[in-house]
Parts: structure tokens; C-alpha cells; sequence
């Protein structure tokens, strides 16, 4: 039967390539949707963390209070001990220390007075130590404009669009003037070694990348740090891990008080990021949901219009004999296959898509360049296994519950009308 | 002899009222303060000792001051701190820092940092107006603060660009010294509190010696000032007044 039904879809095209091809778009289009919404996720995820708030993040209880404030003064000590510590209670991580730092940067003239001056929002990390994954996750290569990454702990990388506006380059000095651990003020001299485009409204207007030796010294934070940073080392944020590790960091340091104890957050806990998750992954749900029901009704008409198309086949079928349930039967049969063949093609298309989007992306750097919230300026599709099956749903149902409900026509069919029509 | 025995009684009563019993009203108690506050010329020798969130740091320093509108300060302690130079004239303030040899002008938001990582403010060094001229004063009544009676101050500032909206002082009533100040924001937030210790004598001026001065609103225990010496009317080189004197 199968065979027979199949056959009958290959040979006769006017009844299976508009129905196919309906399919296959559909499926296409769900397929490579899905597969960019969930690579949107996982790079807002990624870039977030990497450039703000790791997948984990260890503070002191009372800079986490304060965190949007940049609280050095209540900085981590002992920041090397803590790392090592963390390494064996929490393993799974890449632990990584980095500082965040806020003041002016001062620009001085031939005299040394001040020639331009502007506000600066910083962020060091360990740039120099050969091996160190900072800069890749900083993603400084990638932005970089004029000049070199710094080399040396007095140099600094600043946003191109800051450069511009103080006049200065590659090669110049600059003093951050800045507040120390103890909250002095604190000035210390630093080479621009190059320009950098960040991608983010408010790190291209001040912002700044140095090593964390030297803003350590500058902010006189021996063995500190602001933020000690956690990434998996599979690179994939995983909620329920990361809840669980900081939860388990937490409860083991729960009886011991103290403002400058540590504390761990997950990335999901850190500025309203988890209602952020949570939008995603509804909005992505949402937008599927949103695209099956439109596809099921072009399908369902799809099968509405073959079934009317074939009304005088039908006529004969029954007239000859065949049982309206078998025609009905045999109905949803071809629809089944050619939901299978659409959603297989559909499918194979989408993921090609993917796959090609998964490794080159879209640069949508020019569409978010003012945007607010960090999103990275290149996003890439991901193919996950639930992407193989996902075109199956619409694929399959739409088709079937199209055909199913355009064919209960069949069961209306009055056979004592079937020779007059056929004269007609 | 009973009118002659009479009038002693009375001259005895009036000896023995406090000064606010008698002509003074808080204006001029104010006036007073500012005249005793603001001398000809000094050099002091002074120790910061700043209890911040963690620990306690000393800072040593020394100051040139010539009335209130210039000040010279070099900072001697801690390392990280020595040779760091301060010059104030009129509204004007630099720092010089030998590490970057770089003299930056502080303004605009930078005078609301700490001193030193201490609980004075830049714009709290720059007050150098008189009280009288920015603030009115009412009489708040009377306590006793480190042994000494004294009155109590409420003042509300008059111009638009007091650093704060209202001051509470306690001012010594033989030597007009203020020994106790709140400082309040417009809203009524107390903001920061200065608590005299100790005071001393020198060149005939009594001069709170050991301070306690607080910003509320930041944690820790707030910052010690102890004149370890002052030498009133002393000769200062007029070089130090001059910004380009600073990387010398």
C-alpha cells in the first residue's frame, strides 16, 4: 500500500510538488529560524559572560552588594590563594581574576598640564601571562583598530571612539586618575598601545582594556582583584550546574559573617540576566509557536485545494467501489509521505544553512551599534539535535492535519450524484 | 551698706552668667568662630590616620597655610604617598603626584573624592569661606562637651553653593573653639560628623589637636587628624603658592 501510495506521489508531480515544496519551505524556514534563535542565545550567553560576568562570578559579599558601583575598596584579597582554593572545591571552571575600574583619564600637553580629559570605565585582566584566555574571550584581536594589544603592564587598549574624542593614538600617555583599594585617588601613567572597537554603546564612548598587573599596581591591589570569574571549561553555560556549584560555594560559608567574605553568583543571578534567559527561551518557544500555526494553516490549505482538486478522482474511486474510509486512509497515507519527503528536504536545507551560519554568522554589528545590552556583533547560528527534529512537528502535522481535515469531504460525497457530475 | 552689699551681688551674679546670658547672639558667637578659625599664617605637622572597611592607614603630611584661600601640602607617609603635593589657591586646586610628574587640576565631580582614601572630601578642604557668610545661625541651646559648656549652633545655609544644607555646631563658650560639628544635606541626611578628642595651646590660640572627622555614609570608623605640631604667624616662602612650584 505504501509502495503503491508512494509511487503514486513520484509519478504524478501535479499531485505531490506544490504540497512538497510547501513542506520543505516550511521546514526550511523552521529548521534555520530555530537554529539561529538558539545560536543568538547561546552568543548573547557567551559574550556576556565573557566580557562581564563569567558563567560564575566570586566576590566579596559587600562588593556584590554594590557591584554596579565598582566597590574596590572592597575588593577580594589573597585573590592567588582563592583561585587555588576554588580549583579544588569547584572544579569543572577556569578560574580567572579580572578588575573592573572607573575614573578620568587624563590627557597632558607638551607641558604636562591636563590637554583633554575624559571619563573611563575600564575592565583588566590577565593579558600577558602566555596562555592566559583573556584576550580571546575579551575578543580584543577582533576589534582591534590601531595600534597592538598591550604588551607590558603599563599600556593600555582604549576604545577608538574615546581615542578620537581626547586626540590621542597609539603611543601616547594617558594617566588614570582613579581611586585606590583604601579609596584615595590615585594617579598613574599608562601608553595607549592601540585602539579598539568594542561593539557596546557605553565601552565605545570610555571604554578601556588593561593588564591586571598593571592596574594593580595603579590601584594598589596587591594579590586583589574586584571579581574572580568561573567558566565552564565545556564554554557552554549550564544553569543548573552553575546554580548549583554557587549555591554549594555559598551554603559552605554561610555560618561565617563578615562583608569581605566571598560570594558566589551565577551569571543568571547577575543583573537581571535570568529574566534575560528566560525572555530568550520563551521568546524563542514563542516564536516557533508563532510560526507553526501560520504554516499549518498553508499546509492545511495546501491539502484543501489538492483534496478539491481530486474531488472528481474521488468520485470515481468511491464510484468504482473503493470505501470512502480506504480513500480517506489512502488520503492521509500520501500526505504522511509527503510530510516526510517535505520535512527531509526541508530539514536537510535548513541545517545546511545552519551549519554554513554556525561557522561564518551574520554581522549585525551595524544594526546593534548603539544597542544597551551586550550583544556580540557577529551572531551565529547553532545546530543542536533538537534542530534535526524540530521541522518533524510542523512538517509532519500540518500536512496530516490538513489533509485530515480537508478530507472528511470524501465522507460527504453522494454517491448518486457521481455520474452527473462526471457528465459535466 | 545694704545698697553697697546689694550692688556686690549683683556684679557677683552677672560675673558668674554664662557668656549667652549676656550680650552675645549666635551670629556673633559665629563671627567669633570664624575669626578664631581662620589665623594669619601656619606650618603644620599632622597625622591622618584613616580607619577605612579593612584597615587602618597613617598618613603623614605637611602643611603651609596663609589664611583661607592658600594652602600648601606635602605628603611625607607612606611611601606610596610621599612627595604627592597639594596647593590650593582661592577655589582652585591642584595635586602633583612624582610617580606620573603630572599636576592635575581638581574640579567638578573629582573634588567629591576622599582625601587620601580618608573621610574628607576635596570639597570639604576647599571650604574657605566664612561660616557667617554662608550659613545664618540660631541659637540651639547649651551642652557640655568634653568638659567644656558650650553653645549650640544650628545653621542654614543662604547661598545656593554650600556644600551643605545645615551644620550643627557645638562651640566652646570661653574659647570658640568648635568641638562638635554635624553636617546635614538639603534633605536633612546627616552626611558627616566632626568629634574633637583633645585640644592645644600654642601661640596663645587654643586649636582642637586630636579630630575625628566621619562621612557617614561610607563604612568604617572614620578618620583621626592629630596636629602633631603647628608654629602660628610663621614666614612662608612664596614659591610654595605657586602652581609651578609643585614638580620642584
Amino acid at each position: 500500500m505504501i509502495r503503491f501510495l508512494l509511487k503514486g506521489v513520484l509519478r504524478d508531480r501535479a499531485r505531490s510538488l506544490f504540497p512538497l515544496i510547501t513542506v520543505a519551505v516550511g521546514v526550511f524556514l523552521t529548521v534555520a529560524m530555530f537554529c539561529y534563535m538558539k545560536g543568538a542565545e547561546v552568543g548573547m550567553t557567551r559574550y556576556t559572560a565573557n566580557q562581564q560576568t563569567g558563567h560564575v562570578k566570586v566576590m566579596t559579599r559587600a562588593y556584590a552588594r554594590d557591584a554596579d558601583l565598582i566597590p574596590n575598596d572592597a575588593a577580594l584579597a589573597n585573590v592567588d590563594a582563592l583561585i587555588e582554593g576554588l580549583k579544588a572545591e569547584v572544579p569543572g571552571f577556569d578560574w580567572v581574576a579580572r578588575t573592573r575600574f572607573a575614573g578620568l583619564l587624563d590627557v597632558p600637553d607638551a607641558n604636562g598640564e591636563t590637554r583633554s580629559q575624559g571619563p573611563v570605565a575600564g575592565v583588566a585582566a590577565d593579558l600577558l601571562t602566555p596562555g592566559s584566555g583573556e584576550p580571546g574571550r575579551l575578543e580584543l584581536a577582533r576589534g582591534l583598530k590601531r595600534g597592538k594589544l598591550p604588551s607590558r603592564p603599563d599600556e593600555v587598549l582604549i576604545s577608538d571612539e574615546f581615542a578620537r574624542s581626547l586626540g590621542i593614538g597609539p603611543g601616547d600617555r594617558v594617566t588614570l586618575i582613579s581611586s585606590s583599594m583604601q579609596g584615595a585617588m590615585t594617579m598613574t601613567n599608562f601608553v595607549v598601545s592601540g585602539t579598539v572597537r568594542f561593539g557596546f554603546q557605553a565601552l565605545d564612548r570610555m571604554g578601556a582594556v588593561a593588564d591586571l598587573s598593571g592596574i594593580r599596581a595603579a590601584l594598589d591591589m596587591p594579590d586583589a582583584a574586584g571579581e574572580i570569574l568561573g567558566f565552564f571549561k565545556t564554554g557552554v553555560f549550564d544553569r543548573k550546574a552553575a546554580g548549583a556549584a554557587a549555591r554549594a560555594f555559598n551554603a559552605s560559608r554561610e555560618s561565617v559573617s563578615g562583608d569581605f567574605e566571598p560570594t558566589m553568583l551565577t551569571l543568571a543571578d547577575q543583573s537581571g540576566l535570568g529574566w534575560y534567559l528566560d525572555y530568550l527561551d520563551s521568546a524563542g518557544a514563542l516564536l516557533i509557536a508563532i510560526f507553526l500555526v501560520p504554516m499549518s494553516l498553508v499546509l492545511w490549505n495546501a491539502g484543501l485545494l489538492g483534496s478539491l482538486r481530486r474531488y472528481g478522482e474521488f468520485g470515481v474511486r468511491l464510484a468504482i467501489g473503493e470505501a470512502k474510509g480506504h480513500v480517506y486512509r489512502s488520503l492521509l497515507g500520501e500526505s504522511l509521505i509527503i510530510g516526510v519527503l517535505g520535512t527531509i528536504v526541508g530539514t536537510a536545507l535548513g541545517l545546511a544553512v545552519s551549519y554554513r551560519l554556525q561557522s561564518k554568522g551574520i554581522n549585525l554589528e551595524s544594526l546593534f551599534k548603539n544597542a544597551a545590552i551586550m550583544i556580540p556583533p557577529r551572531i551565529h547560528s547553532r545546530v543542536t539535535p533538537f534542530g534535526y527534529v524540530i521541522g518533524f512537528i510542523p512538517g509532519l502535522l500540518a500536512t496530516f492535519i490538513g489533509t485530515a481535515i480537508a478530507g472528511r469531504g470524501i465522507y460527504k460525497r453522494q454517491t448518486a450524484r457521481l455520474f452527473k457530475e462526471l457528465e459535466t | 551698706m545694704k545698697r553697697a552689699a546689694l550692688a556686690a551681688g549683683v556684679l557677683v551674679l552677672c560675673a558668674a552668667l554664662p557668656v549667652s546670658g549676656q550680650t552675645l547672639s549666635a551670629a556673633s558667637i559665629l563671627e567669633q568662630v570664624d575669626r578664631n578659625a581662620v589665623p594669619g599664617s601656619k606650618i603644620i605637622q599632622s597625622e591622618m590616620i584613616v580607619h577605612g572597611r579593612r584597615d587602618s592607614r597613617t598618613i603623614r603630611a605637611k602643611s603651609w597655610v596663609e589664611g583661607a584661600d592658600k594652602a600648601f601640602t606635602e605628603y611625607l607617609y607612606p611611601p606610596r604617598e610621599q612627595g604627592v603635593k597639594m596647593l590650593k589657591l582661592g577655589d582652585q586646586l591642584w595635586t602633583y603626584s612624582p610617580s606620573t610628574d603630572r599636576t592635575i587640576s581638581i574640579s567638578g565631580s573629582m573634588l567629591r573624592q576622599s582625601v587620601m582614601g580618608s573621610d574628607l572630601s576635596y570639597e570639604d578642604m576647599m571650604e574657605n569661606q566664612k561660616l557667617a557668610e554662608v550659613y545664618d545661625a540660631r541659637a540651639a541651646g547649651e551642652a557640655s562637651v568634653l568638659d567644656r559648656p558650650c553653645w549650640i549652633l544650628g545653621l542654614a545655609s543662604k547661598t545656593e553653593g554650600a556644600a551643605y544644607g545645615s551644620r550643627k555646631l557645638w562651640v566652646d563658650k570661653e574659647r570658640f573653639l568648635v568641638l562638635r560639628e554635624e553636617r546635614y544635606a538639603k534633605s536633612g541626611k546627616l552626611l558627616k560628623t566632626l568629634e574633637v578628642r583633645s585640644v592645644m595651646r600654642s601661640g596663645g590660640r587654643w586649636v582642637p589637636q586630636h579630630a575625628v572627622f566621619k562621612d557617614v555614609l561610607k563604612e568604617g570608623q572614620g578618620t583621626e587628624f592629630v596636629i602633631q605640631s603647628i608654629e602660628f604667624d610663621a614666614v612662608i616662602p612664596v614659591h610654595l603658592f605657586d602652581k609651578a612650584g609643585l614638580r620642584k
